[in-house]
């Protein structure tokens, strides 16, 4: 009984959200080329299989029957070791995003998540910070100057980014008095959700994770116009079907993590609890609704995509640390102050957060604007932490 | 040999390789990315302990931001590969021994006085391997028990901040 518990249905867990993250990634990169299509005007892909579903698999068979090319010029181990070192971050985040509630199996407890530790939100901080060196690594293996510009831009927006990304999230830990993701998603469940408690962090969190994701409008990194490719300009066949892969599953992780912190996690009004709790059906239940919440910002990822055009690079520079930067600390300062003051009133705390951050952005932007009208837009990358690439390049 | 035992060899056995690695390679990239091993091996190391909190922050801090950025330093100065002979020559040699004895004489002696005495605190180790430190605790002990020392800290870290900026900021052109 003791096996069961403790090794055979965390095996279980880990196989199936694994094979989950690799058919999301399946799913999104054909959904991505359907919905491109359908906001274009045009078909898609639509000859394999039924409206094209098998597309992904022929497309799979490709990058694996394709030659496996190691240019002459590589440094060889890192350039074969930076794939790798991008995807397992990306899929080892995964392990602490609860997906579900629990069920009742054999007399025992099940919670729908790999791994409930008390400092989930610290561990996916900590994990994602990894993912940048995949991109730096592949970047300066490459031995490619327009993939080196590529993997230092990525990594100087993820680091920047990274910044409003752990801060936005302080505000709902505040008021969740936790750590776990799965007692932050609780806590929803029984309250609001953060989204509407947090709205100013909540926006910056989403910007800054499409910053993380190197996604469009801020994938600087494989920039076409400038950079070829980017930091994987040099890679083929399954090296750089892995790169893609890496991508989408931290935009499946992203997303999840998302809906955990700000979304209310499985909870739906009440929906997640037909069935009664703990039953199979419920569990069940609430694992579609996660798995529906998962899939609507991922429709939201590709939407944005086709929607706003790419930043430019002082732009990008400029938004995370001129506004994106302030909005979340703000939202900690007004979070922490309004939730000793009004004894954790969530109402005062949302309406406080959306005014302190309509005036912060207010004050930023008259500086940032009175600024930017005595200087040429080139000034302002001065300062900027890729500022000295100029000379390089 | 319980499963904790274990990981702490695996943990311990390729922290011990990567630090090796460290001053072993040749090149600077592969060094630094030795190290970054070393530390997320330690952090493995510190979740053994119970210190989770500990642990994540060692990544977060050490293996996420300051190597990312020795990485920069590196990749962006162009260091090339280094010979052992400009490193190891004259007076540096001299140092490099005196300090690895006295380094050595260090460690024999740790181990000697573990032996010896396995109620010392470093060998019983206040932290039993079973407890774990929850962040509240931390977080309690931090701001209430030590909060002059951590505004301190907080207060130079902001001044060696600003020190950067000054330092490296540009003087004003003069407007056209």
């Amino acid at each position: 009984m003791n096996l069961l518990i403790d090794i055979v249905i965390p095996i279980v867990k880990i196989l199936i959200i694994a094979h989950m993250l690799i058919i999301g990634v399946m799913a999104m990169i054909w959904s991505e080329r359907r919905v491109s299509g359908w906001i274009q005007d045009r078909l898609g892909p639509n000859r394999v299989g039924p409206q094209g579903l098998l597309q992904p698999i022929a497309d799979g068979i490709k990058f694996l029957f394709k030659e496996d090319l190691i240019p002459n010029h590589v440094d060889k181990p890192l350039y074969v070791l930076a794939p790798a070192m991008l995807l397992v971050p990306a899929m080892i985040t995964v392990a602490v995003v609860p997906f579900g509630s629990s069920i009742e199996l054999f007399g025992e407890t099940i919670n729908l998540q790999i791994a409930d530790i008390d400092i989930g939100v610290l561990y996916i901080l900590a994990i994602t910070s990894l993912g940048v060196y995949g991109v730096v690594i592949g970047a300066w293996a490459s031995n490619n100057k327009y993939s080196l510009l590529g993997g230092l831009r990525s990594s100087a927006q993820m680091i920047s980014y990274e910044l409003t990304l752990g801060l936005a999230i302080i505000g709902v830990l505040i008021l969740s008095e936790s750590l776990s993701l799965r007692d932050i998603a609780i806590a929803q469940g029984e309250g609001v959700w953060n989204c509407f408690i947090h709205l100013p962090a909540f926006l910056a969190f989403t910007t800054a994770m499409y910053a993380e994701t190197n996604r469009l409008p801020f994938d600087l990194a494989e920039a076409e116009q400038e950079l070829v490719a980017g930091y994987h300009t040099e890679y083929s066949s399954m090296k750089f079907a892995m790169f893609f892969m890496a991508e989408y599953m931290n935009m499946i992780v992203g997303s999840a993590v998302t809906v955990t912190l700000f979304l209310g996690g499985w909870h739906f009004f009440g929906l997640e609890n037909i069935g009664g709790e703990g039953s199979l059906l419920a569990g069940l239940i609430s694992f579609a609704i996660f798995f529906v919440k998962t899939g609507i910002f991922l429709f939201v990822f590709i939407w944005v995509r086709w929607t706003l055009p790419r930043f430019r690079y002082d732009q990008l520079m400029n938004f995370g640390w001129k506004f994106l930067l302030p909005v979340a600390l703000t939202s900690i300062v007004v979070t922490g102050t309004l939730w000793i003051v009004t004894n954790g009133s969530q109402l005062w705390i949302g309406i406080g957060n959306v005014v302190a951050a309509f005036i912060v952005i207010s004050i930023v932007a008259g500086i940032f604007m009175v600024d930017n009208s005595k200087k040429t837009p080139i000034d302002n990358t001065v300062g900027s932490p890729l500022s000295g690439l100029d000379a390089i390049e | 040999m319980t499963a904790e035992h274990i990981l702490f060899f695996i943990f311990g056995g390729v922290s011990l390789i990567g630090a090796i690695s460290v001053i072993s390679f040749r090149h600077p990239i592969y060094s630094a990315l030795a190290l970054i091993v070393t530390f997320f091996t330690q952090a493995g190391l510190f979740v053994l302990l119970g210190a989770h909190f500990v642990a994540a922050v060692q990544i977060i801090v050490y293996a996420g931001a300051i190597m990312v950025l020795f990485l920069f330093v590196i990749m962006l100065l162009n260091l090339g590969t280094l010979s052992l002979k400009g490193v190891l020559s004259g007076k540096l040699k001299g140092f490099a021994i005196i300090l690895g004895i006295l380094l050595a004489i260090e460690g024999i002696y740790i181990a000697v006085r573990i032996r010896d005495n396995q109620n010392t605190a470093v060998a019983s180790s206040e932290v039993a391997p079973d407890t774990s430190y929850s962040i509240s605790e931390i977080g309690e002990t931090l701001f209430k028990d030590y909060l002059l020392p951590f505004e301190v800290t907080s207060l130079i870290l902001l001044a060696a901040l600003i020190g950067v900026i000054v330092l490296v900021k540009r003087e004003n052109q003069p407007e056209n």
